[in-house]
């Protein structure tokens, strides 16, 4: 069982903690100047690594605050958790946001309505 | 909907010395059994190939040895990076059904329970197939509602299926508690009769068995590193054994699919999970159908050495570790015990979790892709063995003739543009 740290509570069983999947997926304001393509992306795809990935979870059954976490998928060490709205700090974390190709989407690029 | 006329293959074995038969048993008795035949060759890549199937699991195999014997393309490799059936196809729960909502679902299902029956004909090899029947009980009145209308869709579409009331299903099932002052009492259920289970590694062996028969390369130990591609074709694939030319290149990895498609620079809708199983210790004959139960979350069925064998739904999060988390197994057990309470002295013998692709609408991907020649049989998450003759018999028209057939072609990837998704949550019930 993951015992995770909740920035606000300390450290608690995964049993109190709902997971809310991959972080900073941003929802594309601008929907009607992509395709329906890049709209099913911000959808439906999502990054599947075998390794160090970024995610959200909730503390459900505590303070029912969102924060992100960043987490080995093979390992299951719990390398860094911040903030909501904020980007991570640990190098593992930064290379695993950097690297990611929804960095680069059209449907990131959207977020913004300008 | 279900195509009537299902085109098995060649059937058998080619060379009929290595057919098993109650001769080949008697002949072999004479010297000890010392001198049975391999059942597959231990293939070293050959430079070049017409296809090559990642992936040994049942899905995998069942892809090449389809291909083989109904397209007849047998200049083919089977790679796996483990063993064969070592995977998922070795850490299931065995069950077998098709009684799902959906025209699509329906359509795929039924292919594969079609050639389900049969399977053991066909294969030359006993895969040890029990239509014993899968009742699904409802524990509301609205979950029995729901229950009445999947019924009827089902029968709709051809396919057995009939409503139980708790009288019927302790006939049914002598050693279930359908005291209606339980927590979740038995409300009813339905029960496909066609359903039941197989041997898993039965399964994969038969098949492995049946393809390399055909000329078909089985290659274990031996990982993919990367596709290698020249402009949008595929023109082999870089493996720990050296390169391997291919024109062609299905992917049938489950869990690793995601890692997969990244190599190709394709993206998939997919989250990986761990799946959890555990069987008790023997005991006597005590259960002879397969039980599932949505509401509680929990499926059973007593496996031939006397285990009782049960799942549930997957863990929360992501994870390629093939081990999960303590409260899913405390679940099932729980639910089990309430169903069963004689199941509260029993001992659990195993427990172990294998990594499932779980998609957005728990519906498969059986699908070209942007890249020629590369194509995905993927998303199967908790249910996929069930489907895996079916799934073989469909990918490998998918790859032979380029383009999908009418089963296949609505788990197309476009329908996560279309947004045409089949969305079996509800209609399967969570548990798979």
């Amino acid at each position: 069982m993951l015992q995770l740290p909740c920035p606000y509570c300390g450290p608690r069983d995964e049993l109190e903690f709902s997971c809310g999947g991959e972080a900073h997926i941003s929802r594309p304001l601008a929907h009607n100047k992509i395709s329906d393509a890049d709209f099913g992306e911000y959808l439906f795809l999502r990054d599947n690594p075998k390794g160090v990935f970024l995610e959200r979870w909730r503390h459900a059954s505590g303070c029912r605050r969102w924060f992100n976490v960043v987490r080995d998928t093979v390992s299951h060490d719990i390398l860094e958790v911040y903030a909501m709205g904020r980007k991570p700090r640990s190098s593992a974390g930064k290379n695993a946001y950097n690297n990611s190709w929804r960095r680069t989407s059209a449907a990131e690029a959207a977020a913004v309505n300008k | 909907m279900v195509a009537s006329e299902i085109d098995r293959g060649l059937g058998g074995l080619k060379d009929k010395k290595k057919r098993y038969s109650a001769f080949a048993l008697a002949r072999n008795a004479a010297s000890y059994h010392q001198n049975w035949q391999r059942a597959w060759r231990n293939a070293s890549p050959k430079a070049s190939y017409d296809a090559v199937i990642i992936g040994g699991g049942g899905h995998g195999l069942a892809t090449a040895y389809y291909l083989a014997s109904v397209h007849g393309v047998t200049n083919i490799a089977v790679i796996e990076k483990g063993w064969i059936g070592g995977g998922n196809t070795g850490r299931n729960t065995t069950i077998i059904r098709s009684n799902y909502l959906w025209d699509e679902s329906a359509s795929i299902y039924e292919h594969a329970l079609k050639l389900w029956e049969g399977l053991a004909q066909d294969l030359n090899f006993n895969i040890m197939f029990s239509q014993r029947g899968v009742l699904t009980i409802a524990h509301s009145e609205h979950e029995l509602k729901e229950m009445s209308r999947r019924v009827h869709a089902i029968r709709l579409n051809g396919i057995d299926s009939d409503v139980m009331n708790p009288a019927e299903i302790k006939k049914f099932v002598p050693c279930i508690n359908i005291d209606q002052s339980i927590r979740y009492p038995v409300m009813g259920g339905f029960v496909q009769q066609r359903g039941g289970t197989a041997r898993h590694d039965a399964v994969a062996w038969g098949y492995a068995r049946a393809a390399d028969d055909m000329g078909v390369d089985i290659i274990q130990n031996c990982e993919v590193t990367g596709l290698r591609r020249k402009g949008r074709k595929i023109i082999g694939i870089d493996t720990n054994m050296g390169f391997i030319k291919t024109k062609k290149v299905g992917c049938v990895v489950a869990g690793h699919s995601s890692v997969m498609a990244e190599m190709a620079g394709i993206h998939l809708p997919l989250a990986s999970r761990p799946l959890q199983a555990l069987v008790s210790e023997p005991i006597k004959p005590i259960l002879d159908t397969v039980i599932m139960s949505n509401a509680v979350h929990m499926y059973i069925s007593q496996s031939d050495k006397g285990e009782m064998v049960l799942g549930a739904g997957v863990d929360k999060y992501n994870s390629y570790a093939q081990r999960g988390s303590f409260p899913v197994p405390e679940h099932m057990i729980a639910a089990a015990v309430e169903l069963f309470p004689f199941m509260s002295r029993l001992r659990m013998l195993r427990h172990w979790g294998g990594i499932v692709d779980t998609c957005p609408d728990a519906s498969p991907i059986l699908s070209k892709t942007d890249i020629d020649g590369l194509y995905f049989n993927c998303g199967w998450g908790t249910g996929g063995f069930k489907a895996t003759p079916g799934s073989g018999h469909v990918f490998a028209d998918l790859i032979a003739n380029d383009r999908p057939n009418n089963i296949a072609a609505p788990y197309a990837l476009s329908r996560f543009e279309t947004g045409f998704l089949i969305d079996e949550h509800g209609a399967a019930g969570v548990a798979h």
